[in-house]
C-alpha cells in the first residue's frame, strides 16, 4: 500500500525536479520498446491463462454433473427396472439426483438422426435416465455392481469422465501462462534496470551538481524513477492496446470451430489487460528505485 | 559553525596539509590565501563535506563530518553555499534555473521576485535564459556566487569567486559577500587576489589565513 501510495505521488509528478535530469533519447527508447513488446505478450499470456481457466472449469463443471444410465430391456421390464434403477441410483452417495427421461425428451435427443416423428414408444429404443452429482461424485465401480446384481439391462455410461486428462491439461496451460506473466514481468524488471543503470552512467555530472546544490539521494533518485515510471507506462499501454486488438481480432468462436472456444477475453474478462501498463509502472517503479538508490550509493 | 582540529588530509600520497586547526565562528569573514596546489581547494572540500579528513577532526555545525550519512550531508549542504572553482551547472538548464537549484531541490518554491534581485545583483538579468555553456567564464563565476547565496545559508565558502571578472564586477562582488556577511553570514573566501583583500579590509574586519608548507597561518598583518 505504501509502494502504491509512493507511486501514485511520484506519477503525480515534480515538474522542476524532472527538468534536473536532462532527457536521454536512448534509454528513453529502449524502455518504451521493451514494455511495449512485453505489455503486447503479457496480453496473450494473459487470454491463455483466462481461456483456458474457463475452459478447465466448464469442463469439470461438466463432468462432475451429469452422467447417463442406459437400459435396455424388453418392453414389458422396462417401467420395472427403471423404477429399480431410480431406487438403486437414490440410495447412492453422491447422487444427488436422478430421473428418467420422458418419451418427449428421449424423441428430441434422436430428432437430429431420425426426424421429429419418431415413434419412440414403438421401438425398443433404451430408456435413459439422467444421473445428476454433487461434491466428488459416486464411485463408478461400486455402482456397476449393485446395477448388475439388481438391474440386468443397465449400463452406466459416465462418458464425461474421458475429460479429465483435458482438464488437468487446461489447468497446466493456466499456470504456463501464469509463469509467462511472471517471466514477462521479470524480463521488463531486468530491462528497465539496465536502461536506468545507463541513465545514471550518463548523468553522472547532473548527480554531481545536484548533490553539491545539497540535493538528497532519495530526490536525485526520484527524478529518474519518474521518468521510467512514466515510459514504462506508456509503453506497456500502447503494448497492451496493441495486444488487446490483435485478441479482439482472432476468429470469432464459432467460426474456429468447437475446441478453441473463446481463445480471448469474455465479459468482464475485457478489463483484465488494464491490470498490464500498471504491473508495467510498478516494476519500472521498484526496478529503477532500486537502482538508482544502489547507484547513488556507490557513487558517493 | 566550522571547526578543523589538527586537521590532515592526503589523497593517497604524501599529506597535503596536517595538524590544522580552524574555526568559523558565526558571523566572521575569513580570507584563505596560499600558492597553488597549496590545498586550499582542498581545505574547503572538507568544510563542507565533500572530503572527509584523513587526520583530525571536521565539525560542522557541531557534528563530526566523519559520522554523517549522506542525507546529514546533503541537510549541512543546504546551510551552506559553496562557489566552486570550476563552477558546475547543469548545462541543460536556463542560468536562472540552476540559480534556483539549490531552492528546487530543498523543495522551496522560489520566489520569481528575488530570483530576479539576485539575477541583477550579479548582473546576469540579460543572461537569464541562456544555458551555462553560453556564458563566459567570469559571468558563471557570477551565477555560482548567486546560487550560493539564494538559499541564503548560514555558511558562505566561496573558491577564487572572482578569478575571471574585471576589476568592478569584482568590487561589486565582494559588495554582495561583504552585505551578506554585516547580515550575520559567515564567510571564507579562497583567493589569490590581495587587492581583492586589501579592498575588503576597508569594509570588513577580516581576517586573513595562508596555506603554505602543509601549515595554516594567520597572515594579517603582512597585508
Ligand atoms: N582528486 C584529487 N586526487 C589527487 N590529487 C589531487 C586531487 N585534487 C587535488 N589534488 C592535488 O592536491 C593538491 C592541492 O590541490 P587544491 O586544488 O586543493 O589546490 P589549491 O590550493 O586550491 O590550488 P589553486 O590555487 O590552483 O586552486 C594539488 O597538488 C593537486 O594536484
Ligand atoms: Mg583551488
Amino acid at each position: 500500500m505504501d509502494m502504491l501510495r509512493r507511486l501514485l505521488e511520484l506519477l503525480a509528478g515534480d515538474p522542476q525536479a524532472d527538468r534536473a535530469v536532462p532527457p536521454t533519447g536512448f534509454t528513453a527508447r529502449l524502455t518504451l520498446l521493451s514494455s511495449g513488446a512485453m505489455a503486447f505478450l503479457a496480453v496473450f499470456a494473459l487470454a491463455l491463462s483466462l481461456a483456458t481457466g474457463r475452459l478447465a472449469d466448464r469442463w469439470s463443471d461438466e463432468l462432475a454433473k451429469t452422467s447417463t444410465l442406459r437400459i435396455s430391456a424388453p418392453a414389458d421390464q422396462m417401467q420395472a427396472q427403471t423404477d429399480a434403477a431410480i431406487v438403486v441410483l437414490e440410495s447412492t452417495p453422491g447422487v444427488a439426483q436422478a430421473r428418467a427421461l420422458s418419451a418427449d425428451e428421449q424423441r428430441e435427443l434422436l430428432a437430429p438422426w431420425f426426424g421429429p416423428d419418431l415413434p419412440v414408444e414403438t421401438l425398443p429404443v433404451p430408456q435413459l435416465i439422467e444421473v445428476i452429482e454433487d461434491g466428488d461424485g459416486f464411485d463408478a465401480t461400486g455402482l456397476r455392481a449393485r446395477l448388475q446384481a439388481e438391474v440386468p439391462g443397465a449400463i452406466l455410461d459416465d462418458h464425461t469422465r474421458w475429460r479429465e486428462p483435458l482438464v488437468e491439461a487446461a489447468n497446466r496451460l493456466r499456470l504456463l501462462g501464469f509463469v509467462s506473466m511472471l517471466l514477462i514481468a521479470g524480463a521488463t524488471g531486468a530491462m528497465i534496470t539496465l536502461a536506468a543503470n545507463a541513465a545514471l552512467a550518463a548523468n553522472a555530472q547532473v548527480i554531481r551538481v545536484m548533490r553539491l546544490v545539497g540535493a538528497r539521494d532519495i530526490y536525485i533518485a526520484r527524478a529518474f524513477v519518474r521518468r521510467f515510471t512514466q515510459r514504462a507506462l506508456i509503453g506497456a499501454a500502447v503494448g497492451t492496446l496493441a495486444g488487446t486488438l490483435a485478441v479482439l481480432l482472432l476468429p470469432s468462436a464459432d467460426a474456429a470451430g468447437g475446441f478453441l472456444t473463446g481463445l480471448g477475453f469474455q465479459g468482464a474478462h475485457w478489463l483484465w489487460p488494464l491490470v498490464i501498463p500498471a504491473l508495467a509502472a510498478l516494476v519500472a517503479f521498484i526496478a529503477t528505485r532500486q537502482a538508482a538508490l544502489r547507484t547513488l550509493k556507490e557513487q558517493s | 559553525m566550522i571547526e578543523l582540529d589538527n586537521v590532515a588530509y592526503s589523497y593517497g600520497g604524501a599529506e597535503l596539509f596536517a595538524g590544522l586547526d580552524l574555526t568559523l565562528a558565526p558571523g566572521s569573514f575569513h580570507f584563505l590565501t596560499g600558492p597553488s596546489g597549496a590545498g586550499k581547494t582542498t581545505l574547503l572540500k572538507l568544510c563542507y563535506g565533500e572530503l572527509i579528513a584523513t587526520g583530525g577532526q571536521v565539525r560542522l555545525f557541531g557534528q563530526d563530518a566523519r559520522g554523517l550519512d549522506r542525507d546529514s550531508v546533503a541537510q549541512i549542504r543546504r546551510r551552506i553555499g559553496v562557489v566552486h572553482q570550476d563552477c558546475q551547472f547543469l548545462d541543460h538548464l536556463p542560468v536562472a534555473e540552476n540559480i534556483a537549484l539549490p531552492l528546487t531541490v530543498a523543495g522551496h518554491g522560489s520566489t520569481s521576485d528575488d530570483l530576479r534581485d539576485l539575477l541583477g545583483w550579479v548582473g546576469l538579468s540579460k543572461q537569464a535564459a541562456q544555458l551555462p555553456p553560453e556564458l563566459s567564464g567570469g559571468e558563471r563565476q557570477r551565477a555560482a556566487l548567486a546560487r550560493a547565496v539564494i538559499m541564503s545559508p548560514e555558511v558562505i565558502l566561496a573558491d577564487e569567486p572572482t578569478g575571471n571578472v574585471d576589476w568592478e564586477m569584482s568590487q561589486r562582488l565582494l559588495g554582495l559577500l561583504v552585505e551578506l556577511n554585516k547580515m550575520g553570514k559567515t564567510v571564507l573566501i579562497a583567493t589569490h587576489d590581495l587587492s581583492l583583500i586589501r579592498a575588503a579590509k576597508a569594509q570588513v574586519s577580516a581576517r586573513v589565513l595562508r596555506l603554505a608548507d602543509r601549515r595554516l597561518q594567520l597572515a594579517g598583518a603582512s597585508l
